[in-house]
């Protein structure tokens, strides 16, 4: 098998947020898989690996997204899933919420998420073949106290993703999300560890979430098998 | 710039089927009364447009903008109108200062 049948034969991976907690992972989950795997964060990666490509691009920046795409593209000529996990959280009362950090939260989650499947559908309708799958969050089912923005903007990437599933479902692009609940990951370590108990306790299976349940609920998404699978939201933890 | 919207049209052509083929004509009327398109077919022609653009001139332009969907004659209509907004957008871009990057401060996973 030639370089070039090899390229063409193996599916090309973008998880954005690669460069550490839940993205990290996926990243080096799906290169162990034999993934081809480009990955963005707005840091650099000290990830090397031969089949690894990374990218410092603000996923809310519209000319970074786009540059970025226009290299996948180039390099690659494909793109086969992509995996929206980019995001950030603030953890406030309302009453003491500046609007920079709102606007933050929302241009990072939900702009970078809306950012990135329109650019990702576009070059995945060419083989009428893609699979997105968005990074909800329990925090919008059990409505957490402190994390009314975060929630609201994971709220809206739960709207995105099922009527982008219906808007692309036409070009062979399935659009699901996965609902973690709280991992061990930078995302959480400001919040002290009492209240993640309190928010494990409202779940239906009462304990921490690991990656491996993350990238389960993926796995059943980008399958091939999973071209009926659309517009649905898993949560972890039977919340 | 033409020859980049006529590469649209072959791409376009290449995933339609027979009756929904775009002459390469300025007359040829694409989206609205006596239009060749439906809504969905031209969203995956305005993408072509713009794939090829970029491709051709190394030049990322959104065709699909405000000012495009709320203008009264939509430039949508005809290949001709398409022509000249894109020539528009073209020439806007060419005046308009490089744009800086951009980041945010805040958590990331």
């Amino acid at each position: 098998m030639s370089m070039n049948d090899d390229l063409n034969s193996r599916r090309v991976l973008l998880v954005s947020g690669s460069s550490k907690g839940i993205g990290r992972y996926l990243v080096e989950y799906y290169l162990a898989k034999g993934y081809l795997v480009v990955g963005c964060s707005r840091s650099d990666s000290s990830l090397q690996h031969e089949n690894y490509r990374h990218f410092p691009v603000n996923v809310s920046h519209e000319i970074q997204v786009k540059e970025m795409f226009v290299q996948i593209y180039r390099d690659y000529g494909r793109l086969d899933v992509l995996l929206n996990n980019a995001g950030i959280a603030s953890m406030n009362h309302i009453l003491l919420t500046p609007v920079e950090t709102a606007r933050s939260i929302l241009e990072t989650n939900f702009i970078g998420t809306f950012l990135l499947c329109r650019e990702a559908a576009k070059l995945m309708r060419k083989r009428k073949f893609g699979r997105i799958v968005n990074l909800a969050s329990v925090a919008v089912p059990l409505k957490l106290e402190g994390e009314a923005v975060y929630a609201a903007s994971k709220a809206a990437i739960l709207s995105f993703t099922q009527i982008a599933a219906k808007e692309l479902a036409s070009f062979g692009i399935t659009v699901n999300a996965v609902g973690p609940t709280p991992i061990h990951t930078d995302l959480i370590k400001a919040i002290p560890e009492e209240k993640i108990e309190r928010l494990i306790s409202l779940q239906t299976i009462p304990r921490v979430g690991k990656l491996e349940d993350v990238s389960n609920v993926i796995d059943f998404f980008i399958q091939p098998e999973s071209n009926f699978i659309t517009g649905q939201v898993i949560y972890l933890g039977g919340v | 710039m033409s020859a980049a919207i006529y590469k649209a049209i072959d791409a376009f052509n290449e995933q339609s089927g027979k009756n929904h083929q775009l002459k390469k004509s300025p007359t040829t009327i694409l989206f609205g009364k006596g239009g060749q398109l439906d809504s969905l077919a031209l969203v995956s022609f305005i993408v072509e447009v713009e794939e090829k653009i970029t491709d051709d001139l190394g030049v990322s332009i959104a065709l699909a903008d405000e000012r495009a969907l709320s203008q009264k004659n939509s430039p949508f209509l005809t290949l001709q109108t398409l022509t000249q907004y894109v020539s528009l957008l073209i020439d806007e871009h060419e005046r308009r200062p490089q744009q800086q990057a951009s980041s945010i401060g805040e958590r990331q996973q």
